[in-house]
């Protein structure tokens, strides 16, 4: 074996560099979930818990033959640093993505990074001194909840409905920090097939969001990674196009368009904003990789990207669906799930009494990972949630992965039903997706526990179901 | 380096565990002990290919780093025994009843030895026998707050405070997800105190003081910064000296070799002392609590890793 490089470590070594750790080492915490999610990587695991596209679908003939071009005519370049605010090749590509969801953008506005989430980074880097307020829906994506904890930010979630984020809590909310004399550096959202609730922000939200950010002056940031993966309905405008690039920093990604393994994401922000985030970028990493953002625009001057976006959006809806019957055939009754009209993710919440992270231990026994709730707040809720991902699984793992999740639900909704002397719950299960019209939004009962309210009796919730 | 020369050791690490990350870092700070002091050192991420391994290697001794299910209750020291290799710490009967937490509770009320008050119960009692009928009764002898913990799991993962009966159910659901067995057990609010032994020797004793909480934060057990561990712990002489006492009671009593942490509690009100559990295995990373107290009685990590192996060689 190589030899281990040795050193001097000793327990009192802990004492030598904690106290030079930085204080927001604190909140960068280790803890059991984590080390539970770290099991989820096992081959043997057929894991629901991930965030990947199906990269499997790219021929490696067009792969093959993009880097061959690319070797061709660019080697100097694609081996050379580039400029931070990246090469003007990918930022034609990014017109055009932006413009596929009818959103226009001008090139001067956009800055290439090193995936999206270095945009979540260099917006927090940018904005966000220690004690400083972000607003995030609740429950919000995993994996910003680290970024705004490193960043020392108070990060208030607010609650969602099938509509999106509620925006007359958020006013309450705004409200309520004026009078502390406090005011947010940014409002963090992701309007489309949101992660990990799956639903989507209407229309008029969008406009009242936006109205609100011109009104109090206050910056939003717009995560869009999967707005182009829609199944259903007719598309939404962005928060950016109909802001004009006021108030609305957008943030964009080749991660589930095309790979996530080019780490090429980009901002379009108001300038003053975007030339701090170029510089805040010059000095986490210069620039983004070349040779990466010219294999991307490479890919998208060769005009297949509208083929292979039909087929990723055919196979996604396909195991979205799979996903869907899936649950239905497999959870008790009184849990519930949203139906996502897009992106990759499914939200399913549990009966009360129940935990998700500790379910995971148990799941986990019978090699099945899906992500708990809890890692979605900063607040310790989302306890009886689950986030499941239909995009990077093939069909039939989906089908038994739910099967054994289904075994281990119910397993303990008998013991808590045995230890109550009574069924827990009662939120009837969500209709049938094969019921649902195509783009009509589903009357989901489901949606409601994305709320985070109280539950109610099946009676209430049979009542909210006719009347909507 | 230690009398005997250079040794094959094989580190045993990582596996299936739910703590497989703690025991990755402990098995990585003593592969690098071992080999500071010279010795040939192969670290095994045990697997499906265990056996196999180890036959191949055919080591001189096994290093045992795995925190939880298989390395702590009995099943790898059996291999080991199979295999005639020379292991670290306690023998099969000892890790049996420390990994149990009930085994090890009662063995302590028999010997009169004390302990948080408790009862345990597994799953079927609850599913077959209406156990549940019989809970208000358990949580009438033992109060509230309780502590409900799964009865084989080593780490903080599965335990649950019950501030009112309303809590009871869902903890137990919680606490069944990590064991077949669980454990109700009187919550103690006091000083959480952990004393290691060593060599038939108690270490001072180690106060872990949460930075803020009611309760004991758990999830900070393996973080830094989270909870400020002083040793030796702030106590009159008389605690100390009853805690390690104590403490080598419960190593002797439950058949511990070599090396254990006790995990005790001072109660704020009476000061009384008791036992919460033995760990057969202690943590060795940087945050762990058995090197933390041989430091502070000068003996370095390198050191404790090789006293480690030494008794390990020398045991019948």
């Amino acid at each position: 074996m190589t030899p281990r490089r040795p050193g001097r470590t000793q327990a009192r070594d802990l004492e030598r560099y904690a106290s030079l750790f930085a204080d927001r080492t604190t909140v960068m915490k280790s803890s059991p979930m984590r080390d539970l999610m770290a099991l989820t990587a096992r081959p043997e695991v057929i894991s629901l818990a991930g965030g990947l596209p199906d990269t499997s679908t790219f021929p490696a003939e067009d792969f093959a033959k993009l880097m061959s071009h690319l070797g061709a005519r660019e080697t100097a370049r694609a081996l050379q640093y580039g400029p931070t605010e990246g090469v003007t090749e990918i930022k034609r590509a990014i017109v055009q993505v932006m413009a596929a969801e009818g959103t226009e953008v001008d090139e001067d506005d956009i800055l290439p990074t090193t995936g999206g989430q270095q945009v979540i980074d260099l917006v927090c880097k940018t904005l966000v001194d220690p004690g400083d307020v972000i607003i995030a829906e609740a429950p919000t994506y995993p994996g910003a909840v680290p970024t705004f904890a490193a960043y020392q930010a108070e990060v208030i979630q607010i609650e969602m409905d099938s509509d999106g984020m509620r925006i007359d809590v958020l006013e309450e909310t705004l409200e309520r920090l004026d009078r502390e004399g406090r005011r947010p550096k940014f409002i963090y959202t992701i309007p489309n097939f949101q992660n990990p609730a799956g639903v989507t922000m209407s229309l008029p939200r969008r406009r009242r969001l936006v109205d609100i950010a011109h009104e109090r002056e206050l910056l939003v940031l717009e995560d869009n990674p999967y707005g182009l993966l829609r199944y259903e309905g007719e598309p939404i405008p962005s928060l950016y196009s109909m802001d004009g690039g006021e108030f609305v920093i957008y943030l964009g990604t080749f991660s589930k368009i095309l790979s996530p393994g080019v780490r090429v994401g980009w901002s379009a922000a108001p300038r003053p904003v975007l030339q701090k985030m170029n510089i805040g970028k010059a000095s986490t990493d210069l620039c983004s990789s070349p040779l990466n953002q010219l294999f991307v625009a490479e890919y998208f001057a060769s005009g297949q990207w509208p083929v292979y976006m039909d087929e990723l959006r055919a196979l996604y809806h396909r195991r979205r669906d799979v996903l869907l019957d899936a649950l239905a055939k497999n959870l008790p009754a009184e849990a519930s799930w949203t139906r996502p009209d897009g992106g990759l993710f499914i939200w399913a919440t549990l009966p009360d009494g129940l935990d998700t992270t500790d379910l995971l231990a148990k799941a986990l026994s019978r090699n099945v990972a899906f992500v708990p709730g809890r890692a979605a707040f900063m607040d310790g809720r989302g306890g009886t949630s689950m986030r499941l991902n239909f995009s990077g699984v093939s069909d039939e793992r989906i089908v038994e992965g739910v099967r054994r999740i289904g075994e281990v639900v119910h397993e303990q909704v008998d013991l808590l039903g045995s230890l109550t002397g009574r069924r827990p719950g009662a939120v009837p299960r969500p209709a049938q997706p094969a019921a649902e019209p195509a783009g009509q939004r589903p009357a989901d009962p489901a949606l409601e526990n994305v709320l985070q309210l109280p539950r109610r009796d099946g009676d209430d919730a049979a009542t909210r179901r006719s009347s909507s | 380096m230690s009398g005997g020369g250079a040794r094959r050791v094989v580190v045993l690490k990582g596996g299936r565990s739910l703590e497989r990350q703690v025991s990755l870092a402990s098995g990585a700070r003593v592969q690098d002990a071992l080999e500071r002091l010279g010795h040939e050192v192969h670290g095994l991420d045990v697997g499906h290919d265990l056996v196999a391994r180890l036959r191949e290697l055919a080591p001189d001794a096994a290093f045992i780093a795995l925190h939880g299910s298989d390395g702590e209750n009995g099943t790898i020291q059996e291999l080991l025994e199979i295999l005639g290799i020379p292991y670290t710490g306690s023998g099969i009967s000892a890790c049996v009843r420390c990994s149990d937490k009930i085994l090890a509770k009662h063995a302590m009320v028999d010997a009169g030895l004390p302990t948080p008050d408790f009862l345990s119960f597994n799953e079927t009692a609850f599913k077959e026998l209406g156990a549940a009928e019989a809970l208000p009764a358990v949580e009438e002898r033992l109060g509230f707050p309780l502590v409900v913990k799964p009865s084989d799991q080593g780490s903080a993962l599965g335990i649950k405070f019950a501030a009112a009966a309303t809590d009871v159910p869902a903890a137990l659901v919680a606490a069944f997800s990590y064991s077949e067995k669980v454990v109700l057990e009187q919550y103690v609010k006091g000083r959480d105190l952990a004393v290691s032994i060593l060599d038939g020797r108690a270490l001072p004793v180690v106060e872990a003081v949460p930075d803020d909480g009611e309760f004991y934060d758990f999830t900070s057990r393996y973080t830094i910064g989270r909870t400020q561990f002083v040793c030796p712990a702030a106590l009159d002489d008389a605690t100390t000296a009853r805690a390690q006492e104590l403490a080598l009671a419960v190593h002797d009593l439950l058949g511990c070799r070599h090396f254990s942490r006790v995990d005790l509690m001072c109660d704020a009100v009476t000061g009384e002392l008791t036992v919460l559990e033995v760990n057969v295995i202690p943590g060795m990373t940087e945050t762990s609590l058995l090197p933390m107290a041989a430091d502070a009685v000068g003996i370095d990590f390198d050191a404790l890793v090789g006293k480690m192996l030494e008794l390990a060689l020398a045991a019948p």
